[in-house]
């Protein structure tokens, strides 16, 4: 546990300090979406790494976060963090009600369900068109401020979202090392074994769908007051894929693992530009070879083909 | 202590379980015993609460609990160990412990995201708490060990701790000797009577016969899915039926 701190310790001093490192603009840029995207991928690590369920639905959270800011902002006299507060919780209580009967299914029908959710609010967002400005998007959000200290700019709002992410990562951390991770934990090896030690399996995974719903919707809150404009398709189905996409890669069970996953799934298709119209195939070819050669995920075949490439001295002693 | 009455249990058309009744004595050892496709597991699942049974009731402590799950029997001290051994694998020895001190201690999803002073009082006291039942069941120097490494004597011995770290008052082992070897078995054998000795009733489903006779207070027969015989091991031993039933008819 110690070392666990040391660890969040030492992200949080690199996160902090990477904006003097980098020139401004468009780095940061990307990097402000590699938080976000963390977010989004540990709410979903936490669903499916620890606790073993699946959802193909992430976006919708994502996008009931940022719309529900989004529309509050806009149409209604509200204070945007008290907005943001509020949507989280709602889009929370959303996910736990209905998580009791999504979360009863198993394996492929929980993946089909939960892919319905997904579609299902991907087209409320198109056609709610009065309340969201459907296909064509809502624009107009303000960026977020404290007093009259404004959020916009690049490097501000880089400090803004990345606060976000390190205190999920944070409580995140302390959650899995704790009664409530083991639980999770404990379902997702033996479910039946889990149940027979008392352990709740049916209210459990219902709670972590609805925490994943809870980050994702902070997330969302903070990506529409960062772009001051949404539209649908950043909420539609390719995105719980890719979410899903970045957990695999980064390590399932690993909260690092989420972070490392967001960060190369966001800087990847950013430095693939190069190859132009062939970016999809080299972008497809790399998550291929990654999933075969590094199973476990960035987190632990990164240290792992290190020890192979440089063997510990003092091994063969 | 348990009590099941005229349990049934059929699967579509496959009648498994007919018409059991006995009782399990608090403080006694009973074992259940029976040719392969006896329905014992079967029984076994129903008392735990995997799923109810068709017909008939299970009684704890007077209690009708035929249709709660196993986590709500799990409060009321009943657990079990399984045949085929249900660890956790990605978590290590100590943690899978600490899960079974999970209905000895309350801290939710806020509590331990939040660390809240006294979830990490908490948290010591069941660490603490586990530590001891490694101890007790005697591999104490694998609590940093992932569980799925475990060879199966070690993995079996790491199930009892889990189950007993929850504090029951009845455990229900479903063959625990199975895939381990002679001494693995008599070291079994004595960790079993040490159980007894901390009170808590032992429920035994076994086809290892010498360990049966050994330890056990009282034997359930059963073949077919209804109950042969009940009694003392001497008794069963020379009861005619139970020796047909394993031997076969003489000709």
């Amino acid at each position: 546990m110690k070392s666990d701190k040391l660890k969040f310790l030492l992200f949080a001093v690199v996160v902090l300090a990477i904006p003097l490192f980098i020139p401004k603009g468009y780095l940061t840029n990307v990097l402000i979406f590699v938080g976000i995207n963390s977010m989004l991928a540990l709410g979903l690590n936490l669903l499916l790494g620890y606790a073993g369920q699946i959802s193909l639905g992430q976006a919708a959270f994502f996008g009931l976060g940022a719309y529900g800011s989004g529309v509050l902002n806009t149409q209604y006299v509200i204070n945007p963090w008290l907005a943001m507060a509020l949507v989280a919780v709602g889009v929370a209580a959303f996910a736990f009600a209905i998580g009791f009967p999504v979360l009863r299914l198993k394996g492929h029908y929980l993946a089909m369900a939960t892919l319905g959710v997904g579609v299902i609010a991907y087209i409320s967002f198109n056609e709610t068109v009065d309340l969201t400005g459907g296909p064509s998007g809502l624009s107009g959000i303000e960026n977020l401020s404290i007093g009259s200290f404004v959020f916009d700019s690049d490097i501000k709002n880089y400090y803004l979202v990345w606060s976000f992410a390190l205190v999920s990562i944070l409580l995140a951390m302390n959650m899995v090392n704790s009664r409530f991770g083991r639980g999770l934990r404990a379902i997702h090896d033996s479910e039946v074994a889990a149940r027979v030690m008392g352990v709740n399996a049916r209210l459990m995974k219902v709670q972590v769908f609805a925490l994943s719903a809870f980050i994702s919707a902070i997330a969302g809150s903070l990506y529409c007051h960062v772009m001051t404009f949404i539209s649908p398709t950043s909420f539609s189905f390719p995105v719980s894929i890719e979410l899903l996409t970045m957990v695999v890669i980064g390590g399932l069970g690993s909260v690092f693992g989420s972070v490392l996953g967001a960060l190369l799934l966001t800087l990847l298709p950013e430095m693939l530009r190069a190859f132009q119209d062939m970016d999809i195939i080299v972008y497809g070819l790399l998550l291929i070879s990654m999933t075969i050669y590094l199973p476990g995920g960035l987190v632990r075949g990164i240290p792992a083909l290190f020890r192979k490439i440089v063997p510990a001295r003092g091994s063969h002693a | 202590m348990l009590k099941l009455t005229g349990i049934g249990k059929r699967f579509g058309g496959l009648t498994a379980l007919q018409g059991i009744s006995f009782e399990i004595v608090p403080g006694s050892i009973t074992g259940i015993i029976g040719p392969n496709g006896a329905g014992k597991t079967t029984l076994f699942n129903i008392a735990t609460g995997i799923y109810p049974p068709s017909e008939g009731a299970v009684l704890l402590d007077g209690k009708d609990i035929s249709n709660w799950p196993p986590e709500k029997r799990a409060y009321l001290g009943l657990v079990r160990t399984f045949q085929n051994i249900e660890l956790f694998g990605k978590m290590t020895v100590l943690e899978n412990v600490m899960v079974g001190l999970h209905t000895q201690s309350k801290s939710g999803i806020f509590a331990c995201a939040l660390r809240m002073p006294w979830q990490m009082s908490e948290e010591r006291r069941i660490r603490e708490e586990a530590r001891k039942w490694l101890e007790f069941v005697g591999i104490p120097e694998l609590e940093n060990v992932e569980a799925g490494t475990l060879s199966f004597g070690k993995g079996r011995l790491l199930e009892i701790a889990r189950a007993m770290a929850l504090k029951p008052k009845l455990l229900l082992m479903d063959e625990p000797a199975a895939g381990l070897n002679s001494s693995e078995t008599a070291d079994l054998a004595d960790l079993i009577k040490r159980i007894r000795d901390l009170r808590v009733t032992v429920g035994l489903v076994e086809h290892d016969m010498d360990l049966v006779m050994d330890i056990c207070d009282s034997l359930v027969v059963l073949n077919l899915g209804t109950m042969l015989a009940t009694g003392t091991p001497r008794e069963i031993q020379d009861n005619p039926a139970v020796v047909t039933a394993y031997l076969g008819e003489a000709e």
